[in-house]
């Protein structure tokens, strides 16, 4: 066994695909012409039915999402509202050189990479240890999930309650002869909020990640066990395998998140926070309260392009290594 | 051997539920701290948000973090209920912003998933793809665009400018799409052997299908929008349209003993939605797979 027959089903299911193909290709060159323009008008109809379905959503995403982007591209390329001379990529050039710009960067990137893979990490850890057999398995998993409904505000009301200086938290740490802190003002903001971040996402990445588990094939498992494989040994060589288009999603969906933290940041420190906290959602509100639009629209092409690559990586690393457990 | 296996399940146990009670916690903590009179709260959280007006409550040297009121009150749901016709104002403006929101998203997104199940080529690949772009883009990215086709369509500090952008995310088109692929195709070509039209596939056997999906989706981007800070902040000019996130906000900083109240006024929408579809949210979710096409 060991994952081997895996692979070979779906090589069995790539060569079925591929004499699928042939097949049709010839069926297509021996059709007579009334048959052939019979055929192109069910293509046809096929065509008209896909844009009939598509049609409004793909619409509204044009207008709503493409064009308007178009435009963003536009406006970053020339001098300003007022006077379209065409500059190039001086406003790029410019914004690389603003030092709050770099800041903005460099803390949104620290916080996505050490927020996001706890994110995945503990949300799978958590989800293998709902695995054992334990009582109130259902109950753990609305008490998981339970942070999802919590509105934003009241979140933030916690938080300064447990972080701000004379917090519980300060009063928890005296207890030890620590000195006080106003622990979002400080080196361990960051820290905090990525705290915020789990507390906030670990819930759902969870339940994903327990359906993926109960999704693989049992009979594999069994007969892991019958040949003595350890549990390490069968989390890395059976259930880790399965579970990778999941682990990739579930990256994709914190990542998003993470972006998304700026609500709480926002809401607990304001405009200007701590430098630590300075994330580009920051940037980007700040600047459209000036209405630079200029520096705005080469921010916003910038992020795009960033998150581009991102998808990109991950689109192959899935190339890589989900293909074959797929279906 | 049998017993080493029991402790081992109770150290499991015991982790998850130090785990629960810290997820629970704050949840726990805003519904009973609802109860509380808003002079017991100004004076447990004072020394935080230093609301009390100088002299007249008493503050607690300390921040006192009480999941017990002192004394059951309903004092503060009859402010906010009763006596201050604002907060019901603005629950029903988040209400008429997140209610069409979901219900539109979904229509359009069921039918384009339909679209991107049933025909599938280069094109259709293509733009597909260019969805989870557009999916994964942060609302920074997106905010920009939005304000400038809402100022050309002329609904800039309307409600038309958040809802109609929020009907058209490509977030449930996404995952429906990848929902409806698990659909057994033979389903599908059977009915249309038996000479069904497209429309009626669509609503008889791929729509009941996708129950379970369909009310996860609908939860998320419930939670999603009903949670919004920012859009409001930019497309909505006029305080007395802005919903209850963003009004709840500001309570913090004026009223925090009302905070509560407000807050789990708020979480009740959720709160029944969830309970009435948990399962569908984990058998919704539970074949989300590969992020491709």
């Amino acid at each position: 066994m060991r994952g081997i027959s895996v692979f070979e089903k779906a090589r069995e299911r790539r060569l079925e695909n591929r004499r699928y193909k042939e097949r049709l290709k010839e069926v297509k060159h021996r059709m007579k012409a009334g048959e052939r323009f019979s055929y192109l008008m069910g293509r046809l109809r096929d065509f008209l039915m896909s844009i009939g379905f598509l049609g409004p959503s793909f619409l509204g995403v044009i207008v709503f999402f493409i064009a308007p982007f178009g435009v963003v591209v536009y406006y970053s390329l020339i001098k300003s509202s007022l006077d379209d001379e065409f500059v190039g990529l001086l406003n790029y050039q410019k914004l690389l050189e603003n030092n709050t710009f770099l800041t903005a960067c460099k803390n949104t990137a620290t916080f996505s990479a050490v927020a996001v893979p706890l994110a995945v990490i503990l949300a799978l850890v958590l989800a293998l240890l709902l695995e054992a057999r334990i009582p109130m398995k259902s109950q753990f998993r609305t008490f998981f999930l339970s942070p999802m409904m919590v509105p934003v505000a009241s979140v933030v009301l916690i938080w300064q309650v447990i972080f701000s200086e004379n917090g519980v938290l300060n009063d928890f740490t005296a207890m030890f002869g620590a000195d006080k802190i106003d622990w979002l003002k400080s080196d361990y903001a960051q820290l905090v909020v990525v705290v915020l971040f789990l507390w906030k996402n670990l819930g759902y990445n969870m339940i994903l990640f327990m359906s993926a588990l109960a999704n693989i094939p049992t009979e594999l498992l069994e007969v892991a066990d019958v040949e003595g494989a350890s549990p390490l040994y069968k989390f890395f060589a059976i259930k880790l395998r399965y579970l990778s288009p999941t682990v990739l999603f579930v990256t994709i969906l914190s990542l998003i998140n993470s972006f998304k933290v700026f609500r709480e940041v926002y809401l607990l420190a304001g405009n200007y926070p701590y430098e630590a906290l300075y994330t580009l959602q920051h940037f980007m509100n700040n600047t459209f309260r000036s209405l630079d639009y200029q520096k705005l629209s080469s921010a916003a092409v910038i992020l795009a392009g960033v998150m581009v690559v991102i998808i990109a990586i991950l689109f192959i690393v899935e190339d890589v290594f989900g293909k074959d457990v797929e279906g | 051997m049998k017993k080493k296996r029991i402790v081992g399940r109770f150290i499991v146990f015991i982790t998850c539920l130090i785990f629960a009670v810290a997820f629970l916690l704050p949840t726990v903590l805003t519904v009973t701290n609802s109860f509380m009179t808003e002079s017991e709260i100004e004076s447990n959280y004072g020394q935080v948000f230093g609301t009390v007006r100088a002299g007249k409550t008493y503050i607690a040297e300390k921040v006192n973090l009480k999941f017990i009121p002192d004394k059951v009150s309903f004092s503060q749901y009859i402010t906010v209920l009763l006596k201050s016709p604002d907060y019901l104002l603005k629950f029903w403006n988040s209400v008429i912003l997140v209610v069409p929101i979901t219900l539109l998203q979904l229509v359009i997104a069921s039918v384009a998933a339909y679209g991107f199940t049933r025909w599938r080529g280069k094109i259709r690949a293509a733009i597909f793809f260019f969805y989870v772009i557009l999916m994964l883009m942060p609302y920074q990215v997106t905010l920009v665009p939005n304000y400038i086709v809402s100022d050309f369509l002329g609904i800039l500090y309307t409600r038309s400018a958040i809802i109609l952008p929020g009907a058209f995310a490509p977030f449930s088109v996404f995952l429906l799409t990848k929902y409806m692929r698990r659909i057994p195709v033979s389903l599908i070509e059977a009915a249309k052997l038996d000479g069904a039209s497209e429309f009626y596939i669509f609503f008889r056997v791929c729509l009941p299908q996708c129950r379970a999906a369909l009310y996860s989706i609908a939860l998320l981007v419930f939670i999603d929008y009903w949670n919004m800070v920012e859009q409001p902040l930019v497309l909505l000019k006029d305080e007395t349209q802005q919903p209850l996130s963003v009004y709840l906000s500001s309570i913090n900083a004026g009223e925090v003993g009302l905070a509560f109240a407000v807050a789990t006024i708020y979480m009740v929408p959720t709160l029944l939605l969830f309970l009435h579809g948990e399962d569908y949210l984990v058998e919704g979710i539970a074949h989300q797979g590969s992020v491709k096409g």
